[in-house]
């Protein structure tokens, strides 16, 4: 039997990285409704999604170490894998004075080089006050036209009044909506992207000596 | 297979005393730590080159002449020669001398250095790093084996007519390694030339040195120079023995915990895990470095760095004392059993005097 599915290729992967800190974290709840709206949005779309969720705080410690020397252990290791092979990435950040908080900045600042090169990324932020809504357009989209990702055009800013309800067809869920469809969007008309390159893989070949020696 | 020390020779205040040994103080040290590595039966001693405060070696030839002239057996090296920065003219130059007064005892380990002032204090660009390594060391290696070099390139005034002085004893240039820790770019250069490759292997996950070996093998044979387990590696590591492996745990923690790199990140217990750190006791440090040729293939030279963060002299004494008693004779037993007959040695100055002697006569 042939469904639209089989018809497409592998499930996409859908990465979540959170820098929430609360218990229960509403940058959390925040990023797990547009991963949900994501893999909705691709299901009409007829491509399947898995969807991963990373939690900064876990890897507070091995994040402040990769500062130290240079490279990312244990657990962290695994999160950046995974964030660099992913088809879509959904970056949520709490807004610490005015901006991304440092731990979510922290991650980003541990990638290799490349790894969000073209990936499709879908930024939202969480405050107290709606006040902060430009950290996503004055701080988190130059972060990642920085590091070559494709942000997609909506970002989604959800303050405490948000949580509240909202004004039907203005609110937080039509938000969501909206930029999971243009995620689902970038992410459905584009090949999959290749498999984790985890470390222990052979290196490529150089650029070849001679043509070092002739430049 | 050789063995021995490599020093990065940083001047640190010592965390449980609180006291800073003199410059002075250091690089007399450095000499009797090298005497001391040929005197229990190691065979390498080499020295890092820096030109920045903590560190004090910044004249690598003036301290390894003057242990040249103490010692009888011991093999001089450096960790590394600055390639980018210094003049090639005078690297040719410098271990020229140093090969005539070591009776052929020197080699050395090309290294780019990572501290991004140093450039333009000798009036170099970072930016520059890989493209120097390239061009400075092409010119070395011409200055070295060529009588009479006319030679123009980007980085340095071109040369007409010029011959460094003295020629290299015998005729034979030194045997070089180079050393990197990321960069595919050097271990190209090592495999293109059939020189040696050196991967740190400190303060780095063991994946970077086994993917940065691997290609330098694959490269070394793509090259022509033999099949790539015939390819001439060398790796440093990072330990600290006590008899009794908790001793040595409680004793190093509070100079890993401030060491000057890595200090103030990770736990010793995870950053052992991670990296080729051993902390414990001889037989723990045998099993781990006995089995680094499971990553890597059968290997020439594995180098030790014992004598940083402040350690007292007395203690890194002690702990060349316990390689060359307790686990070099062991490490030295495993991998002679292990290695096949067709992966040859390190190159010294007898091996290559005497290659270059049978090439003479074959023709």
């Amino acid at each position: 039997m042939t469904s639209p599915l089989s018809s497409q290729s592998r499930p996409r992967r859908v990465v979540v990285v959170q820098a929430g800190l609360g218990q229960p974290s509403s940058t959390r709840l925040l990023g797990e409704r547009l991963a949900a709206a994501t893999r909705d949005a691709l299901l009409e779309r007829g491509q399947e999604a898995t969807v991963d969720v990373v939690d900064l705080r876990e890897h507070a410690h091995d994040l402040a170490n990769a500062l130290l020397t240079g490279f990312p252990s244990g657990a962290l290791r695994e999160a950046v894998d995974a964030v660099a092979s992913a088809d879509a990435v959904i970056a949520v950040t709490p807004v610490f004075q005015a901006s991304y908080s440092g731990l979510f900045k922290t991650f980003f600042d541990v990638l290799d080089e490349g790894s969000l090169r073209g990936t499709p990324v879908l930024m939202a932020a969480t405050a107290g006050t709606a006040r902060h809504s430009l950290v996503l357009e004055h701080a988190m989209r130059p972060m990642f036209a920085y590091l070559k990702a494709v942000t997609v055009p909506t970002g989604v800013f959800a303050a405490s009044e948000d949580w509240g309800g909202g004004d039907p067809g203005q609110g937080l869920s039509t938000r969501v909506e909206v930029a999971a469809a243009e995620l689902a969007d970038l992410v459905s008309g584009r090949a999959a992207a290749a498999a984790p390159a985890r470390s222990g893989t052979e290196l490529a070949d150089p650029v070849p000596f001679e043509e070092l020696l002739a430049r | 297979m050789q063995f021995g020390i490599f020093t990065v020779g940083d001047l640190t205040t010592d965390p449980t005393t609180g006291t800073t040994v003199s410059e002075h103080q250091r690089v007399k040290d450095t000499v009797e730590l090298a005497k001391h590595v040929e005197q229990v039966g190691l065979d390498v001693f080499a020295t890092g080159e820096h030109h920045n405060p903590p560190f004090v070696p910044s004249s690598p030839t003036t301290t390894l002449g003057f242990i040249a002239a103490q010692t009888s057996r011991l093999l001089l090296s450096t960790s590394t020669t600055l390639i980018t920065t210094n003049d090639p003219v005078k690297i040719a130059e410098d271990y020229a001398t140093l090969q005539h007064l070591a009776d052929g005892r020197v080699d050395l380990m090309m290294g780019r250095g990572n501290t991004g002032p140093v450039y333009p204090w000798f009036g170099k660009d970072i930016r520059d790093g890989i493209a120097l390594a390239v061009e400075n060391y092409a010119l070395l290696r011409r200055l070295w084996t060529e009588d009479v070099v006319t030679w123009e390139g980007k980085y340095r005034t071109p040369l007409q007519s010029f011959t460094a002085t003295p020629r290299p004893l015998d005729g034979i240039a030194p045997f070089v390694w180079h050393g990197s820790i990321r960069s595919p770019e050097i271990a190209e250069q090592a495999a293109y030339y059939g020189d040696g490759f050196f991967h740190n292997n400190i303060f780095w996950p063991m994946s970077h040195t086994r993917q940065m070996v691997a290609l330098y093998r694959r490269r070394f044979e793509h090259y022509g120079h033999g099949s790539a387990d015939q390819a001439i590696v060398g790796l440093g590591g990072q330990v600290f023995m006590r008899a009794n492996s908790q001793d040595a745990v409680r004793e190093f923690r509070p100079y890993f915990d401030n060491a000057p790199v890595y200090g103030h990140g990770p736990s010793l217990e995870e950053f052992s895990r991670e990296t080729p750190l051993t902390v414990g006791s001889p037989q723990q440090v045998i099993e781990r470095y006995a089995a680094m040729a499971d990553s890597v293939g059968d290997y020439q030279r594995q180098l030790f760095l014992i004598d940083h963060a402040g350690l007292p002299h007395s203690t890194v004494m002690e702990q060349v004392e316990i390689l060359g008693t307790q686990v070099v004779p062991e490490l030295r037993r495993i991998a002679a059993a292990r290695k096949p007959a067709h992966v040859p040695d390190a190159p010294t100055h007898a091996s290559r005097l005497a290659a270059a002697r049978s090439l003479e006569v074959s023709r």
